[in-house]
Formats: C-alpha cells, structure tokens, sequence
C-alpha cells in the first residue's frame, strides 16, 4: 500500500511588503519596531469620514515586479473592498483588487537540481493593503497594533506548478532575491516582509486511477524552513489520510492549516461556521488606475536583468564556479560592484576571489551585503591590478581590502604605509640571489645535483631571498633570477 | 438682525456696522427661544462660536484682511467632523465619539472666519427623509411644529428656517439637502458629485453624497459654494479645477441668461399633490414669461431610480457602516462577553432600525449570487439613468422638477410603511445617481401655508448657470414675505 505513486501539486500564494516611504492609502511611514499606535492617523485607524489615497509609488512597485515576474501588466485596473470583520482590520473590509489585478499570466524561472531550472506560472499579482496585529498575551484582553495596518502589500499567487517541498522553497527565495533586486521590498523575513501560504494536494495513482486528495492550505509560513517543512509533512499526512480515508477533493472540503514549528507539524484551524463571502464590490472612494504608455515604459526602463539570468551568464562569461556566480548575484548592488570594478580594469577572477573570500567573510561577520562594506568598484579594481600585475602580493591583497573597508584610503597608499609593496627591480633582487648563493653552498649544491633533494633546497634557496628582502621581493621575479643561476 | 441674509450680515461685519460678536448673541437668544421647540441641533458651541466671533472682530478692528464668510455664525450637519466635537451622525452608536480631525469644508469655513455655532440633527447617519430616524433627537418642522422638517439634513435645513443660524451645511446622498430645505421653505443646493471634497463627511453612499449649503437665498448659497468647492488631495473623487474650473459663483448671479432652454418630464409629475404641481406649472410659466424656452422631455429610466438607488446606496452603506463595530471607537456593548458579541450586540444597540435595514438591504445585494443580478444590474441602470441625463441636457440648459410628491408631512405619518418613505425621494434621487448638480428654491406655499420647493437642474459642474437660472426664478416670483409659525 504503501509504495503508491503520487504526484505533488503545489501552488504558492504569496504576500510581500512593499518598501514604499508611506502607507498604501495615507501619509503615514511605514515603520517596524517602533512603539504601539504611533504610526497611524484617522485614515488608516478607519475613523468615521476619511478617504484613501492611492500611494503611487506602491502601484509602481508593484507593476515593476509584475513585468519581472513576465506578467501582462493591465494598464487599467481598479480598487475593490474584501468583506470581513477582524479587530485588525479597522474598516472591516480591506482594499484590495479582485477582478483586474495588476499583473496576470506570468512566470518565474526557478533553480532546480543541477543548474537547471524550472518556469512556475503566475496566475495574478495584486496590491492591497496589510491588516494590524493582534497580540492576545494581556490575559483577559488582547491588544491591536495598527502600525502595520495599511501597509501596502503584493499578493503574488502561482499555479499549482510547483511539485516539491524543494521547489516550494526555491521559488520563495528566487522571489526574494527578485524583489530585492528590484528594490521594491526588503524581503526581510524577520520582519515579517514576505508571508507564504502554500495550497497542497496530491495526485495518487491506483490501480492505474488517479486520486486527488483535498487541498490544504497552510497559514501564515514566514521562513524558508517552515514553507519546506510543512509542505513535506502535508504530503505525509496527505499520503496516508487518503491511505487511511481515501478522501478525494470535493467542493468545499479544503481546510486551512497552521504550521506548529515547535512541534513541526500542520495544524488544523478552527472552521468557520459560515461559508466565507467577501462582497467584493468596486471601492467607491478611490479612481480606477490607468497606467499611461509613459507611465508604463518609466517603469519598465528601471527593470533590471533578473538574478537567475545574471547568474548564468557570470557561469559562461566569467567561468566562475556556480558557487562563485550565486554568491556575487546574492544581491544586486553586490553584483553591480562586481561588474563594475571588472569595468574599471580588474581582472575578473581575482575581483571575484577578493570578493567571495575576503568579502563575504566580512561581510557575514558585519551582517551587511558585500556591497555594504564601502570599498567602490575603482578601488577594487585598483586592488585586483596591484595584485595581477605582482606589485603586491595575494595575502597583501587581502589585507589591503580588510583595512579599505575601515578606512578611505587608497589601495596603493595603504600598501606603500604598510610596505607590502613587492620589490621588483630585477638588478637588486639579483643582488640578493648573489648573497644567498654565497652564504648557502651546500643547499645551491644539492639544487643543482637534481637528486631527490632538488626541489627542497630551491624552495630554501627561495626563502632566504625573499626573507632577506624583508618579505617585499616578488616571488615570481626571486623564482626567474634563481633558475637562470642554476 | 436675524433677517440678514448670510451675505449682507457678512458685508454689515466687514464694514463695523455690526460686530459679529452680536450677530452670535443674537443666534443665540434665537435658538433660546425656538430651539425647545424646533430641537434642530445635537449641540451647540456657544464659547468656541463666542471666541471666534471676537477674534473676527478683532481682526476687523486690526485692519487685517477676512474671509468670505467673515463672522457669519452657521451651522453644520453632524455627520461633518469637527475636531474634538462630537460627531454623532445622529446614531447612538457614535453618541460619545469625538472627531480627532477636521473635515475638508470644515477647514474651509474656518478659512471663511465663519463662526460655527453648533452641529444639528439628521437621520441616523444620514438614513432618511424626515430626521425622525434620528436616534438622538427629534426634530420639526418650524413653520409646522405636527410636521418633519425633511431629511435627512432636516436639522439644518430648521435651522436656517427658525434663524437659528445664517446658513447650515448639509449632505445629499438622494435628496437630503434639497427635500428638507423645500420644506422648511429654504434654498439647498447639492453640488455636482466630486465638486467639493467628501473629506470628513461621514460615509453613507460614497458614490451618492456630495456636501453643500442650505441658506435663505439663492446668492448666500452662490457665497458658501464659493467657499467649499475645489479640489482636495485627500478626495480622490474630488475633480481637479484643470478638468472643472471654479467660476465665480456671484459674480453674474443678478444677469438673467438670455436664450434659456428649460425641460420638464410631464409623466414624472403623475403622483405628485395638486398643489404641489400647481405651484410646478406656475414656475415654469414664470420661465416662460421671461423668455424661456420650454421643452417637454421624456426621461424613460427615470421609473427606475428609486430601486436603482436603495440598491447602490444600501451596498455602499452597509460596506461604510461595517467599521462601527465597538472595537476601536463608538459604542461598545457592555453586554459582550467575547469578541463576535463585540460586534452583534454593540452593532445591534447602536443602530436603529432604519440604518439596519439598509445595511441588511446592501449586504444581500452584496452577497455572492446576488451581486450579478441586484449590483451589477443597479450599476447598468445608472449608466442609462446618466445617459437620460446628458441627452436632456444637449438640448436644454436646465431641467425643472418639483423636489417631493408633497409638502412636509406630519410627524410619524409615513414611519410605518418605509416603502412609501422611499418612494417620496423619486424626484430627488436620479440627480445622485447622475451626479449632476441641483437646487431647490421656495415657489409656494399650500393651503397649510406649508412652503413648496422648485427643483432646478444642470449638466454636471454648472452650478454656475443653475445658480443663475435659480436667481431668476428667486427676483421675480414675489413670493408672499411670509415667516415659520415658530417665529410668531
């Protein structure tokens, strides 16, 4: 019974935070972490007489992310009300967009196993405002936050596409990085800023019959574990309910779950009585939006290669390790510095090596991207041509970046202060080779046999020079001198 | 005093005849008297109204410049915030709730130096045609204490009426500034739908109401236009002056338009009382014997107005209305004892009977497999009901209606059979679903001496022409000088 075949069918609904100044209908900042109430006004509290404004700049955002996500962007669309009573949700009805989304039929290519990928349909992409918290640890009343209310969010739903707990997860953070890039939203999932709620069934053949088992619907998931978690533990408990019941999908049988991460398991949510009906209906108080082609082609001039893209053609252009590609890309300004200082005259690989050594250490010490270190891309190129053309040396290179990232100085001032520049003139490195010839005959001896003890004794040899030259004769030039004395 | 018009108070203020301060005392040794009788107002600021007043004084006194409105004591519907007033829309549900900000045309009037003297009365949260469905106050009709002042700005429009202030603001969602000022005999006047910004205006039919001035003549309702119309960021269905440039109101007001092609729909008037239509026919005689055009049109979706209407108005309230649930501010059941009773019980106690049922109407036109056949359906006949509209008006500049069936009617006559409530609004409604801009002017009284409103009717943002064509009617009818029985 237990070696069915199954299929997994998942489609993923998807909240992001927008990263706007203000509030999606009123002039309030959007803040996090800040005091209780204090970033709201009579709109966003829903006192009696006040009226939404569209924040323009959401409407942006969100059109931005709908061409990145290759939707067909609607150049008109319009504001509905969604029905429900909540204590978050000050109005009672949310504004949101039912029929005319701002995006619709889109894709995402999503990274699957061995550099291939894989393109996820989106059904919609629509924007609406966010609720406030409820917090219920006050005994015998629970208290509402309404700084979050009105928040503008991007509600991204994919078709039913998706058929791993893997490919759950790959496409959560193939998104994040995409709105990152963007620069349409944090994406930080501390914060709450990209909230997943996954739609799971499964396909099960028997006896050369197809199943399909009830769709649930897990609330709520705000980390990448989780929305992997729980997805593979739907499937199991999916698999053997149907094992157990041979429930199929019916008209209203789908049931919405919470994840328990303490106990790592779904959980049932109370059913509500009454068939859900949100009344949607043309808010009244706000204008439909039409994207003018001026409008539309500003927004779409600010689009940028994608990361998936950048990744794979840093893999042919550059021939960086896949590792190397997916670190530069992690962020587009870190990219961005990447290119650029390549631009300026770095050489790639020794600007990626910089980079995916020196800088990601520091930057996952700092907990910053690498971008965020403050070294420009001129400067970096700068480092990487010192370091390409011998005047200093690898372990020096590293160095010199360390203290760029504390201090605004020069590559080349910081080396010639700290004397890491490598000598390189060929007549006082000879010099040196002299000295060392002279004083150690019984190492040049056993260098010029040939014997076993050959290459030990060159590398001897190798070290007295550059120890006598205080460590600032360039290895390659000490390397030539030495060999035309054998 | 009391007999100024609202203009000629604020030219006597200006000019030191009168200081503003005693045009207030004399408001208020006014509503001293009548109030008791007339209850048109839910509350009265008499030192915020006494402190403003000086301080227009002063200013006066000082030399410096002051607004249009310049010591002008008024009043204000109370579904327009106030802040740190009560803003009750005449429900109990916001009995003790304060506005913590002003409303755009709140601001304005500010702006003007108007003196505000106090917040009156209405139908629950706008709800009605007579202010009885007020949940706090009952309010009648001054010329008629057995009778309503109208609704649901019934307590503005009794203000106005029983001089207890020099003009009131008030809200039209289906008639609600116009019906009760023709029968309280005042002139009301509801702009075109997005001339002057919602902001602050208690919703109740967002896409219906539209706030605007009832006065004691037709040039103070040009004034107080003036002052409130324009656009407003915080409204978007507020227009832009680029799109409807803001003419000056007064300033052709007394030049009678020459060429003037007025319409009249004759089947709409089949229901309307025989001296109600008689004073109709009169008026558009008068037009015609000022050289007036007239034509007779047929509006044929004008028979659906009234279902068009209670569908759209009821879906967009009972939507408006969901935020009063006990929660975050009003009343709050002190009988709840989990969180759904917060909503059923404080929402059961705090509204009247009116309010629930229009709620319970829009809900089910909301409801899925509903919507289609009553929303959707209603949203269509409104757009037949516009085009009825902008045919008439390509070849006419005005249309003529009378503004109710009736006169005012006695107290508690019609509370019974809310249907025939409903239906008394047929003349007012269709302008709202259109959005267009009307006004009504006393043209009569009955045998009861109880005043008859004429409705006059324009394209949208030709207040302009609508005030003008309404002076016409204002110079030359020599109506009897006749004063509310509550006067004496």
């Amino acid at each position: 019974m237990n070696d069915l075949e199954y299929q997994v069918v998942v489609g993923l609904e998807i909240h992001v935070h927008l990263a706007t100044r203000t509030k999606m209908f009123c002039s309030c900042e959007l803040a996090y972490g800040q005091a209780p109430n204090s970033r709201v006004c009579p709109v966003c509290l829903g006192m009696p007489g006040v009226l939404p404004i569209m924040n323009r700049q959401a409407v942006e955002f969100a059109i931005l992310t709908a061409m990145a996500l290759n939707c067909r962007v609607s150049p008109y669309t319009k504001w509905d009300r969604k029905s429900y009573y909540y204590p978050d949700l000050p109005k009672n009805y949310q504004i949101s967009q039912y029929d005319l989304p701002i995006g619709q039929d889109g894709f995402i290519e999503i990274p699957i196993e061995q550099g291939r990928t894989k393109r996820i349909r989106i059904r919609r992409a629509h924007l609406e405002e966010d609720a406030g918290k409820n917090t219920h640890t006050f005994g015998d009343f629970s208290a509402i936050d309404l700084n979050r209310a009105g928040s503008p969010l991007l509600e991204i739903v994919t078709e039913p596409d998706l058929s791993s707990p893997a490919e759950v997860r790959a496409l959560a953070q193939e998104l994040q990085r995409i709105v990152r890039y963007l620069g349409v939203s944090e994406a930080d999932m501390q914060k709450g800023h990209m909230r997943f709620e996954p739609n799971i069934n499964l396909h099960v053949t028997r006896n050369g019959q197809v199943f399909k088992t009830p769709i649930t619907e897990v609330k709520n998931l705000n980390s990448f574990r989780s929305i992997e978690r729980s997805v593979a533990y739907e499937i199991e408990r999916q698999l053997d309910e149907f094992i157990e019941t041979g429930k199929t999908l019916q008209m209203g049988n789908k049931k919405t779950f919470g994840w328990d991460d303490e106990s790592q398991c779904t959980v049932l949510q109370r059913e509500k009585e009454e068939a859900h009906d949100y009344r949607y209906f043309p808010e009244p108080d706000l204008v439909p939006v039409e994207v003018s082609t001026e409008w539309m082609e500003s927004i779409r001039s600010r689009l940028c290669e994608l990361p998936l893209m950048r990744e794979k053609r840093y893999i042919q252009q550059y021939r960086m390790s896949e590792y190397d590609a997916g670190v530069l890309t992690a962020d587009r300004a870190t990219a961005e510095l990447f290119e650029s200082a390549v631009q300026a005259g770095g050489e790639a690989k020794r600007v990626c090596n910089l980079l995916t050594q020196s800088g990601l250490k520091m930057s996952n010490d700092r907990g910053c991207t690498m971008a965020e270190l403050g070294i420009s891309p001129d400067k970096l190129a700068r480092l990487a041509k010192m370091a390409d053309n011998g005047q200093i040396s690898a372990t020096s290179a590293v160095l010199i970046f360390e203290t760029m990232t504390q201090s605004t100085d020069e590559p080349e001032q910081i080396a010639a202060e700290r004397n890491l520049i490598q000598k390189s003139d060929a007549g006082e490195i000879e010099v040196l080779v002299d000295q060392v010839i002279a004083d150690h005959p019984q190492a040049v001896a056993d260098w010029r046999e040939g014997g076993k003890k050959s290459a030990k004794s060159r590398g001897f040899l190798m070290g007295q020079v550059i120890q006598k030259s205080k460590g600032q004769a360039n290895p390659k030039m000490v390397s030539e001198i030495l060999d035309r004395k054998k | 005093m009391l007999e100024l018009t609202a203009r000629q108070l604020r030219d006597r203020i200006v000019r030191r005849d009168i200081c503003s301060v005693e045009a207030v005392e004399a408001v208020f040794a006014q509503i001293d008297k009548s109030e008791p009788t007339v209850g048109a107002y839910l509350t009265l600021d008499r030192t915020g109204a006494m402190e403003a007043a000086r301080r227009v004084d002063e200013k006066i006194a000082a030399g410096n410049s002051v607004g249009a409105l310049a010591g002008v004591p008024m009043a204000i519907k109370d579904n327009l915030c106030r802040q740190g007033a009560a803003t009750t829309c005449g429900s109990k549900i916001l009995a003790n709730f304060h506005s913590p900000y002003d409303a755009h045309v709140v601001e304005r009037l500010h702006a003007a130096d108007a003196v505000i003297l106090g917040k009156t009365n209405l139908d629950e949260f706008a709800m009605g045609s007579s202010t009885e469905n007020s949940g706090l106050k009952r309010t009648v009709n001054p010329w008629d204490p057995t009778r309503v002042p109208g609704g649901s700005s019934g307590g503005s429009a009794a203000a106005v009426a029983a001089r207890m202030c020099y003009a009131a603001l008030g809200s039209d969602t289906g008639g609600s500034i116009r019906q009760p000022a023709s029968f309280c005999g005042v002139v009301g006047l509801k702009p075109t739908y997005g001339r002057v910004s919602r902001y602050g205006l208690v919703a109740y039919g967002s896409s219906l109401d539209q706030i605007g001035p009832l006065t004691r003549d037709v040039a103070d309702s040009a004034l107080i236009l003036q002052v409130i119309a324009g656009h407003d960021l915080r409204d978007s269905t507020s227009v832009s002056e680029e799109i409807a440039p803001i003419p000056d109101y007064s300033a052709h007001l007394d030049d009678p338009l020459k060429g003037l092609r007025i319409a009249f729909v004759p089947h709409l008037n089949e229901g309307a009382d025989p001296q109600v239509l008689a004073a109709f026919q009169n008026a558009v005689e008068l037009y015609r014997s000022l050289g007036a055009n007239i034509v007779e049109v047929r509006m044929p979706h004008l028979d659906y107005a009234i279902a068009c209407y209670y569908v759209i108005a009821t879906a967009e309230a009972s939507s408006n209305l969901s935020r009063y649930d006990g929660v975050h501010y009003g009343h709050r059941s002190k009988k709840a004892d989990e969180f759904a009773q917060v909503y059923n019980l404080s929402r059961a106690e705090g509204f009247g009977a009116e309010v629930k049922r229009r709620i319970m109407l829009g809900t089910y036109a909301l409801s899925s497999g509903y919507y289609d056949a009553y929303y959707l359906k209603a949203l269509k006949v409104r757009n037949l009901i516009r085009q009825d509209f902008s045919r008439v008006f390509e070849q006419a500049d005005c249309i003529l209606m009378p503004v109710a069936p009736s006169t005012a009617f006695g107290l508690g006559e019609k509370t019974a059979d809310p249907l025939q409530m409903y239906l008394a609004d047929i003349y007012t409604i269709a302008v709202n679903l259109a959005g267009i801009p009307g006004i009504s002017v006393p043209c009569g009284f009955d045998d009861h001496g109880l005043p008859i409103g004429l409705q006059i009717l324009s394209g949208p943002f030709t207040e302009d022409k609508l005030l003008r064509v309404a002076r016409m009617f204002e110079k030359t009818a020599n109506l009897p000088q006749r004063v509310p029985a509550v006067l004496g």
